[in-house]
């Protein structure tokens, strides 16, 4: 199926979970946080949420600024 | 000395240094650490991103180095242009930093000035403190705008020096002032600080702190400048806390005008 990653599309297999597409991207061991659907997914949360068609995935981290 | 004893207190937080910094503009992480080392800055401000922007994947993340054991990370929304997106990147931010609400709210009006957009900070900051965030706001020096954002609750108002990156020092000291002369939180001027005089400058007008990036980061040897800006900002405060003397039109002299030689 196919999903928005930060804006762009990607295609995953169907029932992917977060922690699933975290892995996939390998961004395992980075310090992110994730919004899907405009909705805050907790860490703890990752692992047991499942993804669906044409859903919007924000994946952000700390970079430089003032 | 005096500013040990003078702590910035913020959201109930004490602080020794009255010095914030970015960490943005730095030529790598290495420069970034030691440039903040040098400061003495305890907070430090940071942007949010997506992943796939601005980092090569081998390196390592900028709060690998900046920890939040070591500093207080202040997470910005910059780059947001209204309240919705500022408001959803205080949210992510949150929770990278597992649940540390102290957030710097900026909400930007255009791309050529980066001046604040006050209406949609405004909104902003008031669905952010009902959401629990503790709200730092960039503003403009309108002192209206100052005390409506005190009054929705931000725990600091900081109006700009003058625009960001543009180190054109503090245009308008009359309003900063007004707005210190009303505020029960504590005002910092945040961007436009240029060097280190106008760092110490903002001091003695009795500010409680200075929030900069451009100013250092913009340097052409930013360790040094973070060095001369840590030494700024506490001359400054010094100065402000001793009062200065009175101006006169005319000359006082300082040694005894009694018992010369003359006459």
């Amino acid at each position: 199926m196919q999903i928005q990653v930060n804006g762009e599309m990607l295609q995953v297999q169907d029932d992917i979970t977060l922690t699933g597409l975290i892995s996939q991207l390998e961004l395992g061991d980075k310090r992110i946080a994730i919004e899907l659907n405009l909705e805050i997914i907790p860490r703890s949360e990752h692992a047991e949420t499942v993804l669906k068609e044409a859903d919007r995935v924000e994946i952000v981290h700390a970079i430089g600024g003032g | 000395m005096s500013h040990q004893n003078d702590p910035l207190i913020i959201a109930g937080q004490s602080y020794n240094s009255r010095l914030l910094i970015g960490t943005g503009k730095y030529k790598n992480l290495e420069e970034t650490r030691i440039a903040i080392e040098a400061s003495g800055a305890e907070i430090v401000t940071v942007a949010v991103r997506r992943t796939n922007i601005g980092q090569n994947p081998d390196e390592p993340n900028l709060l690998d180095i900046i920890t939040p054991d070591k500093y207080t990370i202040l997470p910005n929304t910059a780059g947001c242009f209204n309240a919705e997106d500022a408001v959803r990147t205080c949210k992510l931010a949150r929770e990278l930093m597992n649940g540390h609400d102290l957030v710097k709210l900026e909400v930007l009006g255009d791309q050529k000035t980066l001046y604040p957009n006050v209406v949609d900070t405004i909104k902003a900051a008031d669905k952010l403190v009902q959401d629990g965030f503790k709200v730092m706001v960039y503003t403009s020096d309108d002192p209206i705008v100052a005390q409506e954002l005190e009054s929705l609750g931000c725990v600091a108002i900081m109006p700009l020096g003058s625009m960001i990156g543009s180190g054109l020092g503090i245009l308008n000291p009359h309003n900063i002032n007004v707005i210190m002369e009303d505020a029960k939180v504590p005002v910092l001027v945040d961007a436009g600080v240029g060097t280190a005089s106008e760092a110490a400058v903002a001091m003695e007008m009795g500010c409680d702190a200075v929030l900069m990036n451009s100013a250092i980061a913009g340097a052409r040897n930013p360790v040094l400048m973070a060095s001369a800006m840590r030494k700024a900002i506490e001359a400054g405060r010094e100065a402000f806390l001793a009062g200065r003397m009175p101006r006169k039109r005319y000359a006082s002299a300082s040694s005894p005008m009694d018992g010369t030689i003359i006459g």
